[in-house]
């Protein structure tokens, strides 16, 4: 039973990085600096478990081979589990703050998550990298002690749409996304761009996150040439299979979360051929590309998914933060401006770096499920380079535009 | 009120009120608010589930009401004293209706019918977004300044939630003393000799479920200034359930149950999960224990067994006399 | 006319697998008037046990049928454990029932989190009902007509079962009076336990045999409880005939209300509970309880 095995490997990982965190280290010859803080909110019980796990697995593997040092400087690491709740959020990132007295936080998973604790974060001027994807943090309402690396709901379905409108020749597509901000923002992304391109949605099914049996929806996919789904958590894999049960043969088109490199090893021949655009793909040739997915598969017998890179993405950035204020971590307000500064070229994803509101201007590929011998595969086939939140629109235009929602854009009758 | 009793309360009372100058972690002072304002919510549930006998697993839709009343009004731009008042009084409202659908029945069927009208709430706070903001959820700024004493730290936070929870305390155990409560247990014992010693037993459930419905909406208020915001999450079946754990694992119609329950679910979830990762196992694992150990509650329990270890110190032989706590008859 | 067909098909596959999930529960409660709510914990423990017995345990691979029988096995026993250990003690006790059952809840849902890691695990339809039916336009995927059969031969055996046999009937008379069964000497306690496991049995089974549509994954158990406590609602509890109607009509209330209403997905379900709650409290084919 392989999964029992996997999960030994990680408890013993992250034991082995305990250990590292406590003993492992070389006296310094002269007297260093208090250790550098860094908290991570994450989700590892309950239904969201699935994503948050990887991501201390993502920053765990990133401090291990730091060998736990930013800067020359030690970090000690809090982790806190959220419980996947907005109070239990709240919560935690007091204790992280308040009780752990942390220098700067990654995390938390979900959007509900970071927007219960947005206010808060922003008075204790405690600077926070999270892989949630809620648009308007970096946008309508940007918060300034928040720096997004992975990207926003909309920012990898830009890219996705256009690319489904001019290389794959997609005329009409149906959506189908969960019903609820994720997925409005998602959608309504790839329909602006799409639409631009001369393209056509036909229809937006929005099925409740819970929804054991997608058939009463996917009975309602016609009269199109294409699918776009956005679903995320372990929802992809339910869906594409009743997808394929039900005869459908249409291709289909999803973001980050709906194509994760993750779910690869759930997948099964029903995936084959689906695209996917993702600010991460397992099979990017680069340096530190190459070290994390050995360290990952070492450590923990995986192929490392978005929620790991984003995670150990992260931590590259708070550690080039603290490299430009010379190992200074006092004075938040200076810590956060260095770390929204910092342009990397060398992390799993490519060269990145931030706009002023914060988010991530990035790599994003493009990528096609294959079967590689018994294992499947991302494959990618492009990569867009530079991407932003505002893709190529302009960026005050696009912010007097609303949210994506619901209802926004419009369906075209 | 025998001696020892009176002392253990002036004890708890110097204990709370002194709380944030021994307890001086910020952190766990918070706690001990989110403790506090649970504990409301739970009195609020334990006057229906214990006194009663009727276990709402709907409840959570009632504090969801209160909590995003207050929200929303909030970001409409209204007040605060405005938009407290208008929460408790669309708390209340709603309340009436829940209890007029609810109290077709008791037993199981009552269960189901709270459970299902939790339910309905909680997809109305998903789906209704012109009000609700779906699962973004709505941010409350500030916190209200009662007589211009602000209450944005941690402390003053903390009294103002223990000034309500006393307040709260006192007038439940009025209640339950009152000749109301008793009748309101005896419809729990005996519902239909109540209704032939001439009792409006539906009546009496109905006004339970209102005072009931008053407390939890108060806790309602209190959580959304605590953490200043409020998404469907908290009023989703699982906060419903958490509340009726709350109440069963301290001991049910007892005053001080669902206060140890409260703090028992809080701690395990605040605290306790930063030392252990499988604190959702643990949790079941106490919930379980209390069954087997305890099953009439934490607090019944633990009285249980000190008198037992009392008698057996003192040995004295006294006839085995306990005195079922008392059941006036009404 | 194919996409009505397929609905209909589908409210049945559908309402077959939570005839699978919800008999037992509502056996167990009309019997031991014990509201299980570790009914959805069971169906994922099912789920999970059998998925591992699919892939391969200690290397041992097992056809998808045998691996549905040995997770149901499995699963009844733990139930069995559960009755034996602790529901045993609280007859009556319907508080303490909750607590102890969700209790064991929690504990389920985090043991497989612990065990099995939260990645969603994928369970292959058996080899030979991959395949579809072509009827006109009208495409059936064979594994959900499989299903339907399924479905119907469990509710066969269950009824032959209550109807038939000595078992069957003291059960019914420990669900109509169980205190006059006491009485004319039926072994009550024993009953209970083997009802227990059968129900744990039968929910298990339903998550195996659901597995392939729904795959298995953290939360499933809290995504199908509520299913359940519906079905058992609507039908009555304690009634083979409630839960079997229930379920068809939980079924097509699904797949209807959510394709043709979608903007009340989230009431299609408890709208109509609440309706028969409140006209009749005791469900379409129950007895009046208390």
């Amino acid at each position: 039973m392989s999964r029992k095995v996997t999960r030994r490997k990680f408890l013993a990982g992250t034991a082995a990085g305990a250990a590292a965190a406590t003993f492992n280290f070389p006296m310094p010859a002269i007297a260093q600096a208090a250790p550098f803080k860094l908290g991570l909110l994450t989700v590892k019980t309950g239904p969201l478990a699935q994503g948050g796990i990887q991501m201390e697995q993502g920053i765990v593997t990133f401090l291990k081979e730091k060998n736990y040092t930013f800067a020359g400087r030690k970090v000690e690491f809090f982790s806190a589990d959220t419980g996947g709740s907005p109070a239990g959020t709240k919560t935690k990132a007091q204790e992280l703050i308040e009780r752990d007295k942390v220098d700067t936080i990654v995390g938390p998973l979900a959007a509900f998550e970071l927007l219960a604790i947005t206010d808060y974060i922003a008075q204790q001027k405690t600077p926070l990298l999270s892989l949630a994807a809620a648009e308007d943090m970096t946008q309508r309402r940007p918060n300034p002690y928040f720096l997004r690396a992975s990207a926003s709901s909309a920012q990898a379905m830009h890219p996705m749409a256009d690319y489904a409108a001019k290389e794959m020749k997609l005329k009409r597509i149906v959506t189908i996304s969960e019903d609820f901000a994720f997925g409005y923002e998602q959608m309504g992304g790839f329909q602006q761009t799409f639409e631009d391109n001369g393209g056509r949605i036909v229809k937006k099914l929005w099925p409740p996150i819970v929804t054991p049996d997608y058939t009463p929806y996917l009975a309602q996919i016609a009269d199109c040439d294409g699918v776009c789904q956005g679903f995320a958590g372990s929802n992809p894999l339910r869906f594409l299979k009743q997808y394929a049960a039900a005869g459908l043969k249409f291709p289909v088109v999803t973001g980050e979360t709906g194509g994760d490199d993750a779910l690869l090893r759930s997948f099964g021949d029903e995936a084959l051929g689906m695209m996917s655009c993702c600010p991460y793909t397992l099979d990017l040739d680069n340096a530190s590309n190459k070290r994390f997915v050995a360290a990952m598969n070492k450590d923990y017998g995986v192929d490392p998914g978005f929620y790991c890179a984003g995670l150990y993405v992260n931590g590259q950035v708070v550690e080039a933060g603290l490299e430009k204020t010379g190992g200074k971590s006092d004075d938040k307000t200076a810590l956060m401006a260095a770390m929204k500064s910092v342009v990397l070229t060398d992390t799993p994803r490519g060269a990145i770096k931030f706009d002023h509101l914060g988010n991530v201007i990035g790599d994003f590929f493009i990528r096609r499920v294959e079967k590689a011998g018994n294992k499947y595969i991302n494959k990618t086939i492009k990569t867009y380079h530079n991407v932003s939140q505002f893709w190529t629109y302009d960026e005050k235009k696009f912010l007097q535009q609303p949210v994506y929602s619901r209802n926004y854009p419009p369906l075209k009758s | 009120m025998s001696t020892r009793a009176t002392i253990a309360l002036g004890v708890a009372l110097l204990a709370l009120v002194t709380l944030p100058y021994w307890l001086t972690q910020i952190y766990y002072v918070n706690v001990a608010s989110q403790i506090l304002f649970y504990a409301i919510f739970a009195l609020g549930v334990n006057l229906l589930l214990g006194y009663a006998g009727l276990v709402s697993l709907g409840h959570a839709g009632l504090f969801g009401i209160a909590s995003y009343a207050t929200a929303y009004l909030l970001a409409a731009g209204f007040g605060h004293t405005l938009s407290i008042v208008a929460a408790l009084i669309i708390g209340l409202f709603s309340t009436a209706i829940f209890a007029a659908l609810s109290l077709r029945t008791a037993g199981i069927g009552f269960i189901m019918i709270t459970l299902a009208l939790g339910e309905i709430l909680w997809g109305l706070a998903y789906r209704w977004i012109s009000i609700t903001n779906g699962d973004n959820g709505i941010s409350v700024h500030g916190r209200p300044q009662p007589f211009g004493l602000s209450l944005a730290s941690a402390n003053s936070f903390y009294y103002a939630t223990l000034f309500v929870f006393l307040l709260c305390v006192i007038v439940v155990t009025i209640f339950v003393r009152s000749p109301f409560g008793a009748a309101l247990k005896g419809t729990r014992d005996q519902p239909r000799r109540m209704t032939a010693l001439g009792y409006h037993v539906w009546m009496i459930r109905f006004w339970a479920c209102m005072f009931s419905g008053l407390l939890t909406c108060i806790a309602g208020i209190l959580f959304v200034y605590y953490t200043q915001f409020i998404s469907p999450q908290t009023v989703a079946l699982t906060s419903s359930a958490e509340v009726v754990l709350m109440v069963i694992s301290g001991g049910p119609a007892t005053l001080l149950g669902p206060i140890v329950g409260a703090g028992l679910v809080v701690v395990v979830k605040s605290v306790v999960s930063g030392f252990i990762e499988r604190w959702n196992f643990l949790l079941g694992a106490i919930f379980v224990a209390i069954v087997i150990l305890m099953p009439e509650g934490l607090v019944p329990g633990t009285v249980r067994l000190w008198k037992l270890g009392w008698r057996k110190t003192m040995a004295r032989r006294r006839p085995a006399v306990i005195a079922k706590t008392g059941e006036p008859a009404p | 006319m194919n996409f009505w067909i397929l609905l209909t098909v589908n409210s049945i596959t559908f309402g077959g697998l939570l005839f699978l999930l919800s008999a037992g529960f509502s056996l167990i409660f009309g019997l031991m008037r014990i509201p299980n709510l570790t009914h959805g914990s069971l169906f994922m423990l099912g789920a999970y046990v059998g998925a591992t017995f699919i892939i391969g345990f200690i290397g041992l691979k097992f056809d998808f049928w045998i691996a549905a029988i040995l997770a149901a096995l499995v699963v009844a026993a733990f139930g069995a454990l559960c009755e034996r250990l602790l529901l045993r003690r609280l007859p009556g006790d319907q508080l303490a029932q909750v607590l102890v059952t969700l209790g064991i809840s929690f504990m389920v849902a985090d043991f497989c989190l612990m065990v099995w890691g939260g990645d969603p695990i994928s369970v292959a339809t058996p080899q030979h009902l991959g395949g579809f039916i072509r009827y006109g336009i009208a495409v059936f995927p064979l594994y959900r007509l499989a299903i339907i059969g399924i479905a119907a031969l469990v509710a066969i055996c269950l009824w032959l079962l209550l109807e038939r046999t000595r078992l069957g009937a003291m059960i019914r008379a420990g669900v109509d009076d169980p205190e006059m069964a006491r009485v004319v000497g039926i072994r009550v306690s024993q009953l209970f336990t083997i009802v227990f496991a059968l129900g744990s049995a039968l929910a298990a089974f339903a998550g195996i045999i659901g597995g392939p549509i729904l795959s298995v994954y953290p939360g499933l158990d809290q995504d199908m409880l509520p299913l359940a406590l519906v079905v058992v609602i609507l039908g009555g509890t304690g009634s083979l005939l409630g839960s079997f109607v229930g379920s068809l009509i939980v079924g097509f209330l699904y797949n209807f209300g959510q394709a043709l209403l979608p903007e009340l997905a989230y009431f299609i379900l408890f709208l109509p509970m609440l309706l028969v709650l409140v006209v009749r409290p005791q469900g379409l084919f129950g007895r009046q309880l208390q």
